[in-house]
């Protein structure tokens, strides 16, 4: 195993049990823009697809194959967010 | 590259922040915000990667997704999200997949093979494309059921499990080759399909009511997906977020099967409800018997005269689209002083949270709004408790009648309030196929027709009062 790995893999391990602290206080009430916004967060393949679908000057396979991704993870990523943002708007107090 | 990973922190930063809002609905629109922020800071980051040379493809691929996303967000009807998200997970997941097979067949065509392709980068890789694609076709049937496209009923037929055993085992094997033998193209492809198909096969046996446990699992997925694409980039953003959304998805799974009393297994593979008419057996012609009816107007003479009220939706009304009426009913006895509360099981609706914003929408303001727990003890207190379109989870037959399939399953003791007063279509048994022994209980009162049109006269009645 390289550092690199040792690295990754203590970062796993700690964002897990951050996002179990963190998500363990969203009230019910919250539930599903909670899902659907997370949802937008794990559109952050995005990331990958940016890099997969920029990296040659000439068109290939890998390049092809990171467009695709970019599309899927941003229609993740912008409508996720969006479509939460609306339902968020919805919760009012009493007036 | 240094500036590049600490934009990324940034990013991770406020993710957590954002979800952390996220605890109250006063804070949650701005906890969104900076969410979107994060992934904005992290995009414009990646941009000036030293790896990105080209930008024509990633501006076309911004702009096409940017496009569709908007679109949906701005359109969905507020019904039709758990569809929305099932979709939205699904491309998350097959976005991640997407990443790992260009990253392979990068790998293929500029190292040529004589670069090894070293098992901390191959393993991720596969995790990425197996998790990912079961999240994409898994998610599309889900959709699919969802909206009814094909039956919400589980699809059963014989060897189901060892099928689906049988293709998990051979996709992690093709892994293994892969790993084994990076430049194997054909066992990639075999990979590629097979977890497709598995994510097809695995959601078919899982009914319309079981959906909230799918839902909340797939969402899990698509952040293992990412988190496993973090690995093969040895990005730290993607574990980071990756991982916030695994854990999520984790526990709303946990959340859903503890509300149903039903372990994830059994959900997964039990193919509740497919079994449906066998449960209507004596109990049903039981439960012909001594069923008591009254009208809309009946009902107005009872909520008028009450000083608390309990509404328990279910999906049932929001298929009615009768929440905007419920809210106006609620509002109109509020103004002839009689306390109004929802009780909202976990399970209500399609996904978790589901009926709160269905409520949200039709404008019942989220303080009128109880869980479970804050509400059952206010039923006995209740003159009456409201049952539209919820079923199986004010069944009292999951407290006592062990024999009955729900059995155990936490409901909300509607039956404890002084009068319960059902508005229902028909005496068809629920979701799970069980009849409901509320309806024969002595202080039950049902209301039959369309909720929206039930409501809309007992209104009408109210005020002529």
């Amino acid at each position: 195993m390289t550092e690199t790995l040792i690295a990754s893999i203590t970062i796993f391990v700690l964002a897990v049990f951050v996002g179990f602290e963190v998500i363990s206080k969203v009230p019910p009430t919250l539930h599903t823009p909670l899902m659907s916004g997370s949802n937008a967060i794990s559109g952050i393949t995005i990331l990958g697809a940016i890099i997969c679908a920029g990296r040659a000057m000439e068109t290939d396979m890998a390049t092809i194959l990171g467009f695709v991704a970019v599309v899927l993870a941003t229609v993740n990523v912008v409508g996720g967010f969006l479509v939460t943002n609306r339902m968020l708007l919805m919760f009012k107090k009493k007036k | 590259m240094i500036t590049i990973n600490l934009l990324y922190l940034l990013a991770a930063c406020l993710f957590i922040v954002g979800l952390k809002m996220l605890s109250s609905p006063k804070t949650a629109p701005r906890g969104n915000q900076l969410a979107a922020v994060g992934m904005l800071v992290a995009v414009v980051a990646t941009l000036f990667h030293a790896e990105v040379l080209s930008f024509a493809w990633i501006i076309a691929g911004l702009v096409v997704g940017s496009a569709i996303g908007a679109y949906f967000a701005q359109t969905v009807q507020m019904t039709a999200m758990p569809q929305m998200v099932a979709v939205f997970n699904g491309l998350g997941g097959g976005g991640s997949a997407f990443v790992a097979w260009s990253e392979y067949s990068n790998h293929l065509s500029s190292a040529g093979a004589s670069v090894e392709l070293g098992a901390d980068t191959s393993v991720p890789m596969v995790l990425s494309v197996l998790i990912g694609a079961v999240t994409l076709t898994g998610s599309l049937v889900a959709f699919a059921k969802l909206q009814e496209l094909i039956s919400g009923k589980p699809l059963v037929y014989r060897l189901q499990k060892t099928i689906n055993l049988i293709l998990l085992i051979a996709s992690l094997a093709l892994g293994v080759v892969i790993v084994l033998s990076p430049t194997s193209q054909l066992a990639f492809f075999g990979l590629v399909i097979a977890a497709s198909v598995l994510g097809v096969l695995s959601v078919l046996p899982i009914g319309g009511a079981d959906m909230p446990v799918v839902i909340s699992l797939l969402n899990s997925y698509s952040g293992l997906a990412a988190c496993s694409t973090g690995f093969v980039l040895s990005n730290n953003a993607l574990i980071i977020s990756g991982s916030l959304v695994g854990a999520s998805g984790i526990i709303l799974t946990q959340i859903m099967c503890k509300a149903m009393n039903r372990s994830l297994a059994n959900v997964l593979f039990g193919a509740f409800g497919a079994a449906g008419p066998a449960a209507t057996g004596p109990a049903g012609a039981k439960a012909q018997g001594a069923v008591k009816s009254g009208s809309p107007e009946d009902a107005a003479v009872l909520l008028e005269a009450s000083n608390l009220v309990i509404f328990v939706p279910g999906y049932g009304m929001a298929v009615a689209q009768a929440q905007h009426a419920v809210r106006e009913l609620a509002g109109l006895l509020q103004k002839r002083g009689v306390q109004t509360k929802y009780a909202i099981h976990p399970v209500a609706g399609r996904m978790p949270g589901h009926m709160n914003v269905l409520l949200a929408e039709a404008d019942v303001p989220y303080d009128q709004l109880y869980d479970m727990e804050q509400i059952n003890p206010d039923f006995p207190q209740a003159d009456v408790a409201m049952v539209i379109g919820a079923n199986d989870v004010t069944n009292p037959a999951a407290r006592t009648d062990t024999s009955s399939p729900i059995y155990g399953m936490p409901i909300l003791d509607v039956d404890k309030a002084r009068t319960v007063m059902v508005l229902k279509r028909s005496l068809n048994p629920g979701f799970a196929g069980v009849d409901n022994a509320l309806y024969t209980q002595e202080r039950t009162m049902m209301v039959f027709g369309d909720a929206k049109e039930t409501i809309t006269r007992i209104i009408q009645a109210v005020k002529e009062l």
